[in-house]
């Protein structure tokens, strides 16, 4: 009933495809934030918008990444939430100690505050979901169902 | 039911967005029972969903007449964004549940459910002529 058809592990079934809905929530949220942005009032804040149309890149290319599947949806996607990590933990960073760099808020700004804390949740939840797939792969060479 | 709509300015502050707002979390709050009991997205959900979307559609609606009575959003870019990114999830959540129908199906419409409501205070938000 529940049971995955192929072979391979898949990072798109299951919880990943949860992971993959919220992804397409923040691509959408931080994309067209971002395009609002960089169209209305690009010289107020250049470093914050242009750091919000990174992220929302980032957030698509993710997306994809997982829903793709393969192994270099699976490269992509790895590459994608350590870069999401490490910029959400930067940005996070340089945000509480310079807020003058940023005078107006991104999705990274304060660990991605403004969203929750999302941001910072989301890329640890993807690294672990990755590490989690491959693992299973490897250990069984056939898919065994996610336990709970 | 738009009676408290004409005392308000805002149209996306009366009974209908407050009706979008607990309609939502009541869905998720199911999804959450029925993703918990390892079941797949039920037709509670999708009527849940389907009755949602109605409701966003009847907000879009007040807000059109709003408009045409020439009233305006504070920030109309971001308002309409919101609106539009509002509309979008209910679908969003029935295509992605039908893609997955294993619990993780409900676990996908119960966080959709949780990101409307925000959204529809991120809405109400960008209404008011706030300073930033």
């Amino acid at each position: 009933m529940a049971e995955p058809g192929g072979p391979r592990t898949r990072t798109n079934t299951g919880p990943g495809r949860l992971l993959i809905a919220v992804y397409l929530l923040f691509a959408i949220a931080a994309s067209s934030r971002a395009a609002l942005q960089i169209a209305t009032r690009f010289d107020e804040a250049p470093l914050a918008y242009l750091l919000s149309a990174l992220a929302a890149m980032v957030y698509i290319v993710a997306a994809v990444g997982l829903a793709r599947a393969g192994h270099t949806g699976r490269r992509i996607a790895l590459a994608c939430c350590a870069l999401e990590l490490v910029g959400v933990v930067v940005v996070g960073a340089v945000s509480l100690a310079r807020p003058d760099l940023f005078p107006d808020e991104t999705v990274w700004s304060g660990f991605g505050s403004g969203y929750g804390y999302i941001p910072l949740v989301l890329p640890v939840l993807g690294l672990a979901w990755l590490r989690h797939t491959r693992r299973q792969g490897a250990g069984r060479g056939t898919v065994a169902t996610p336990g709970g | 039911m738009s009676s408290a709509a004409t005392t308000v300015g805002s149209p996306v502050d009366g009974t209908l967005a407050g009706a979008v707002i607990v309609l939502s979390l009541l869905v998720a709050g199911w999804a959450l029972v029925v993703a918990l009991r390892h079941r797949p997205p039920d037709r509670i959900q999708l009527i849940g969903l389907a009755g949602l979307e109605l409701l966003l559609l009847g907000l879009v609606l007040v807000t059109a007449v709003a408009l045409a009575g020439g009233e305006r959003p504070g920030e109309p870019g971001t308002f309409f964004g919101y609106l539009v990114t509002l509309v979008c999830l209910p679908p969003l959540a029935v295509v992605l549940a039908r893609m997955e129908p294993t619990r993780w199906g409900s676990a996908i419409v119960c966080a959709v459910c949780l990101v409307t409501p925000v959204v529809v205070i991120r809405l109400q938000q960008t209404w008011q002529v706030l300073g930033g």
